[in-house]
């Protein structure tokens, strides 16, 4: 079948979403599954009123993975709510250890999504994380990454949350059509039912599967725990290192207030708390 | 004793008796009376003959319990002379300096600079393009560091830096009183220009970027696509291989490790290098030949949204505000903490007593917190606690006690009542609020 068959653009007034899924990797048990960053990206799509999702993957279709992918299909919206649930999911037929970008960029070119969504990066394989950078530099869009939530989509500006270390928060504004990429940080996704999923519909295309071929000598073996580091000691002498290896931590130059009233000590830790800039202003 | 008058030398069995007896409080006079000499003589000197004399009983040093101590590292305490303060001033810097006038190749690195310091991530990368540059002692390269935004970092030399580049796209068009969050705005894409112009007017041999989520993995993405290079990321190691150099890096989420030739864009992990420590560098600032180009973001940065302090996990927070046995105005902990946006932690003593929940408590037993300032209000800082905090950047101590321990770990140690303390912070804080308000 030809891929425009499969692959069919949103209707004019509702805002076309394009969830890119793969194939995830449990971290314990190594089976296969769909993918975590994936789904909350499916589920951030789901939570987007409105709006007319397809699920798009690219890679082998073998029965391991499409047992994994069926995992998304039984993500089931509530239709009562204005989820709306993909009907099919299509995968682009590619061979083991391909390309997927050129796949993907001419399938988004013909679906024409206003909004990209998929996870930061690959449970399996490279897992570089550079899929969705390619992408945006491919179609010329822009890209935001490690989103937690989708706050408002109007007039072609979508407004996000971006998720920053120490639970902290963003607010972004993008112009669409955009590539979002969704960080673990946002909603959990919601467990998949088994019945949908047998049910849900697997398209599948063919697409001509570009090799990679500097990825064919590169050595890849399971991960060792690496050492943590220990203390860095550049001390000279047997003394010296025995006194580093023996001592409680040491203040390094702290300040010492005796004797002052708790105004000024106030006063100087204020200073100090501002220096760094963690009070609210 | 030794007089020459007196035909028949007499002996005081007292004196003789105290120069017998080190912890005697008049040893050292004594002794110097009767060795005819100010200070007691040196325990080593040169002889009549040239021959090296020692006295033995001169060697070392009485400990804290009159028991001899020898030191033979050289570096002998001796508490009669109270040298100690001027020892602890005299701290040799081993440094060396290291000035590269003419580099044969640049290696680029794009610290994260959170808070506009180099973190313990960015050291260790420097400490990896240190390693790239310096390979070939016969064509050493330079490293040049390009950073943006304001900047509080004044140790770029001793990091390794020989070439920075401060870039201020942030300063044109940013709203004031955003000065210490300025260089953690979002403009990936100025940045991305930025970088894009240094690769084309000085065409760095290698980039090297943090893989962190401060943002170093995201601008590293952007400037690697941008670039066409396909970059190594989460690497944790380069080594030097017969047929050139070779990098290890994480796979699949952290299950796998690739064993991969460098590529010239490397992303790399925390602890991937030993950070610089024998060498200073000159940090030279240097500017682009070309005006840097500018573009019009299609990301808008709205700014930081609010939230919740005390929904944030522990082990997440950058300001954590710690209560421990000293506190007992508990009302009053928990307004501060809200007043001063903190979230709040506790010492075992505190989670024991009830008075905090379990899932605040700090230490080993409790969660080990990475906060930029922790704030213990009344801890004494036992060792499980101090190990909770290690990885905290600056800690104010609150305490009674002026030597505890807490207080030697802490930046800032304030001497007096914890709960009066902090309720004159609080005032205090409210009180520029208010001005804020009526402005």
């Amino acid at each position: 079948m030809p891929p425009d068959v499969l692959v069919e653009s949103a209707p004019a007034d509702r805002l076309g979403i394009a969830v890119l899924v793969s194939v995830g990797r449990h971290p314990l048990t190594g089976r296969t599954r769909r993918a975590d960053q994936d789904a909350r990206a499916y589920e951030l799509a789901l939570s987007i009123a409105g709006a007319c999702t397809a699920l798009l993957h690219a890679g082998q279709n073998d029965a391991e993975n499409e047992l994994a992918l069926r995992g998304y299909l039984g993500m089931v919206g509530a239709s009562e709510s204005g989820e709306n649930t993909a009907e099919r999911l299509v995968v682009i037929e590619q061979a083991i250890g391909a390309d997927v970008l050129p796949a993907l960029v001419n399938a988004l070119r013909e679906l024409t999504p206003e909004l990209v969504l998929c996870g930061m990066r690959a449970e399996t394989g490279e897992g570089s994380g550079m899929l969705p950078y390619l992408l945006a530099e491919w179609l010329g869009w822009p890209i935001v990454s490690g989103v937690a939530q989708v706050e408002s989509v109007s007039d072609g500006v979508a407004t996000l949350l971006q998720a920053l270390p120490r639970g902290q928060r963003r607010r972004l504004s993008v112009r669409l059509p955009a590539i979002v990429t969704v960080d673990s940080a946002a909603p959990g996704a919601r467990p998949s039912a088994f019945g949908p999923a047998r049910r849900g519909g697997l398209a599948v295309s063919a697409a001509a599967s570009m090799p990679d071929e500097a990825r064919a000598e590169w050595l890849t073996t399971p991960a060792r725990k690496r050492p943590r580091r220990l203390k860095i000691i550049t001390a000279l002498s047997a003394r010296d290192r025995f006194k580093a290896a023996a001592a409680k931590t040491q203040g390094g130059g702290g300040k010492v207030l005796t004797g002052v009233s708790p105004e000024i000590g106030a006063e100087a830790i204020q200073a100090l708390l501002k220096e760094e800039g963690v009070l609210p202003s | 004793m030794h007089n020459g008058t007196d035909p028949l030398p007499r002996r005081d069995s007292r004196k003789e008796r105290i120069a017998r007896n080190r912890l005697h409080p008049e040893h050292d006079a004594v002794l110097a009376e009767m060795l005819g000499t100010s200070r007691v003589g040196p325990s080593l000197w040169a002889g009549p003959n040239g021959l090296a004399r020692r006295n033995p009983h001169r060697v070392g040093f009485s400990g804290p319990n009159g028991i001899k101590r020898i030191d033979r590292s050289g570096a002998q305490i001796d508490t009669s002379l109270n040298l100690r303060t001027e020892r602890q001033a005299v701290v040799a810097d081993r440094r060396t300096t290291v000035e590269i006038e003419t580099p044969a190749f640049l290696i680029a690195v794009v610290p994260d600079l959170p808070g506009g310091r180099l973190s313990a991530h960015d050291r260790d990368l420097l400490g990896l393009a240190r390693q790239l540059a310096d390979a070939d002692p016969a064509v050493p390269g330079a490293v040049l560091a390009i950073v943006f935004g304001a900047i509080r970092e004044d140790g770029f030399g001793t990091a390794g830096v020989d070439r920075l580049l401060h870039s201020l796209i942030h300063s044109a068009d940013q709203s004031p009183g955003l000065g210490a969050s300025s260089n953690t705005q979002c403009r990936p894409e100025a940045r991305l220009a930025v970088l894009a112009d240094v690769e084309r007017e000085l065409l760095p041999c290698h980039w090297l970027l943090p893989d962190s989520p401060m943002g170093g993995a995201d601008l590293g993405r952007r400037l690697a696509a941008r670039l066409s290079e396909r970059p190594a990321t989460q690497v944790w190691q380069i080594n030097q291989d017969a047929d050139g150099k070779r990098c290890n890096g994480l796979g699949a989420a952290g299950s796998t490790d690739i064993n991969r030739p460098l590529s010239r864009l490397v992303l790399a992990l925390a602890e991937c290098a030993e950070p610089v420590a024998m060498t200073r560098h000159a940090a030279r600032p240097m500017t682009l030949p070309a005006p840097l180009s500018r573009m019009p973001g299609r990301i808008q940065d709205l700014g930081a949204v609010a939230v919740d302090p005390a929904t944030v996990a522990l082990d997440e927070a950058e300001f954590i505000l710690a209560a421990g046995r000293g506190v007992s105005d508990w009302a009053g902990f928990h307004n501060a903490a809200a007043v001063l946006g903190a979230t709040e932690g506790a010492s075992r003593v505190a989670v024991d007593d009830g008075f905090m929940a379990r899932d605040r408590q700090v230490g080993a037993s409790g969660t080990w917190v990475t906060a930029r300032v922790y704030l213990a209000v009344g801890i004494s800082g036992a060792i499980q606690h101090l190990q909770g905090i290690k990885s905290c950047d600056k800690v104010v101590s609150i305490n009674l006690d002026p030597d505890c321990d807490m207080n030697k770990r802490a930046d800032l140690a304030v001497i007096g009542d914890a709960d009066e303390i902090l309720a004159a912070l609080v005032a205090l804080q409210q009180r520029i609020e208010e001005k804020a308000d009526a402005a």
